[in-house]
């Protein structure tokens, strides 16, 4: 089961272009001159070792980090140059145009599950609360926690956290679909609800960005595949490509250890 | 007991009530919360990334929990009016206790704020929160329940330091326990009794505290 392709039309610019991106800690560089692009509808895995950098790629893109060089693009209309650290006002409209669903779910454990929900759309883009409310118990029904939205976070199981996590960056209504390896910290049996959703989620056309350790996943829900290690985008291409026959050394040694890791 | 005793303890009940909620209480109560507004400003200062905000709060904590609290009362009281800044008893009091209560609970909420997980700003970032509207909404909600026991402590503490304030002329507990004491010459019956008062009140303030705590407990894995 493939996801199917929504053809973007070729005059379109790419939902999101990333060029030359760089980031450092102090002395560490983890991030050495990232290119990216992904089309509207398109999905992008990233794969690599942990420490690779996969995680901070994302976390520039959401602004949850400041990068020190290189652009972001978004959708041709918002572009941003990180050669200056970009005013408070720009990085907030690039936040603006991506959710993120983070490994640990970071739901707000004093509120309740659709409060969670709808805390963006109300408190801050300011939407009529009656339809934050109806759109949040719509999304909430679709993955199967329509009951829970009352609930407390410390009342769900992992899996069930994690899709709310899901919703809540669904009802921000973003351009963008940030996953920061969303199954890495769910109990095995539990992994295969929140995937599952995640491919529906692609195969509506979504424009995702998945960091990832789930090779299969990877395989049948992205459209392109991207190793990186050591700061760099190592190969990209096609999933099926890429993960059955890699071209580079470190991919292959990197696959190879996840195939065999005893 | 003789029956002299038993009256003076009667008639000397409703002076000591009378100065503990009028008093002690209200006194305490007005400059735990002045001193808590005074503690919030002074932890997000210490959290602060400029070093000379963080400077200041750090100085002026050093200085509060530094100097005995005896002292700074009497600063305030006895110490000002020489260069013409003379308080009243009752708002020196309220000064120099909400003073001394925002030094300490600074730290507590200070504390109480780093232990919230990371992953809650950057959840709060990520929904397109500014910093102030994460702190208020998201941040220091989860604070309040780490402070509680710890900001509880602190108050129950300054219950019993507003005996001080008889020192400055104050009208409270203690005070109508001294002057009554003083009068009838029974020293151990009045101070006792004043003690039992006090603790009394703490009791009371225990309750509530673990009330609070069973409140804010909802959302929390028990």
């Amino acid at each position: 089961m493939s996801p199917t392709d929504p053809s973007p039309a070729k005059t379109q610019p790419p939902l999101l272009a990333v060029r030359g991106l760089r980031k450092s800690f102090g002395a560490n560089r983890v991030l050495d001159s990232i290119d990216l692009t992904v089309d509207r509808g398109r999905v992008l895995a990233l794969i690599g070792p942990s420490g690779s950098g996969k995680t901070t790629i994302l976390r520039c893109l959401n602004g949850l980090e400041l990068a020190d060089g290189g652009t972001i693009d978004v959708a041709g209309e918002l572009s941003i140059d990180f050669a200056q650290a970009p005013p408070k006002k720009r990085l907030s409209a690039l936040r603006d145009r991506s959710a993120m669903v983070f490994q640990h779910y970071n739901l707000f454990p004093h509120k309740t599950v659709l409060e969670n929900v709808i805390e963006g759309p109300v408190g801050v883009q300011k939407r009529p609360r009656a339809d934050a409310v109806a759109e949040a118990l719509a999304l909430l029904d679709r993955v199967g926690l329509g009951d829970k939205r009352d609930s407390y976070p410390f009342e769900l199981s992992g899996g069930q956290q994690q899709r709310v996590g899901i919703v809540r960056a669904l009802a921000l209504k973003p351009q963008l679909l940030l996953f920061d390896e969303p199954t890495s910290a769910l109990d095995p049996e539990l992994v295969g609800d929140v995937l599952r959703l995640i491919k529906e989620l692609a195969r509506e056309g979504w424009t995702m960005v998945i960091v990832t350790h789930e090779l299969e996943f990877a395989r049948e829900v992205a459209h392109e595949v991207a190793f990186v290690d050591g700061g760099v985008i190592v190969e990209r291409g096609d999933p099926k490509q890429l993960l059955r026959h890699p071209q580079h050394e470190r991919t292959k040694q990197f696959l190879h250890r996840l195939l065999f890791p005893f | 007991m003789t029956e002299s005793t038993w009256q003076l303890v009667l008639d000397s009940f409703w002076p000591l009530l009378d100065g503990a909620i009028r008093g002690t209480i209200p006194l305490a109560l007005s400059s735990f919360a002045i001193g808590l507004v005074l503690a919030l400003g002074l932890a997000l200062m210490r959290l602060s990334g400029r070093a000379w905000v963080s400077g200041i709060a750090r100085g002026y904590i050093s200085i509060v929990r530094g100097t005995p609290l005896l002292v700074q009362l009497f600063v305030i009281f006895y110490g000002l009016p020489s260069i013409g800044l003379v308080i009243d008893p009752w708002p020196s009091a309220v000064v120099a206790f909400s003073l001394n209560v925002g030094g300490y609970a600074a730290e507590v909420i200070r504390a109480a704020i780093l232990s919230v997980p990371k992953g809650q700003w950057e959840a709060a970032y990520m929904i397109g929160m500014s910093h102030r509207r994460a702190l208020g909404r998201i941040i220091l909600p989860q604070a309040a329940r780490v402070s509680v026991p710890p900001l509880s402590n602190t108050f129950i503490s300054l219950v019993k330091d507003t005996s001080l304030a008889s020192l400055i002329l104050v009208t409270e507990l203690f005070r109508q326990a001294q002057e009554i004491a003083a009068f009838s010459q029974e020293f151990m019956l009045l101070y006792l009794e004043a003690a039992l008062l006090y603790w009394v009140i703490c009791l009371v303030l225990s309750s509530g505290q673990g009330m609070l705590e069973k409140r804010l407990d909802r959302y929390v894995a028990h």
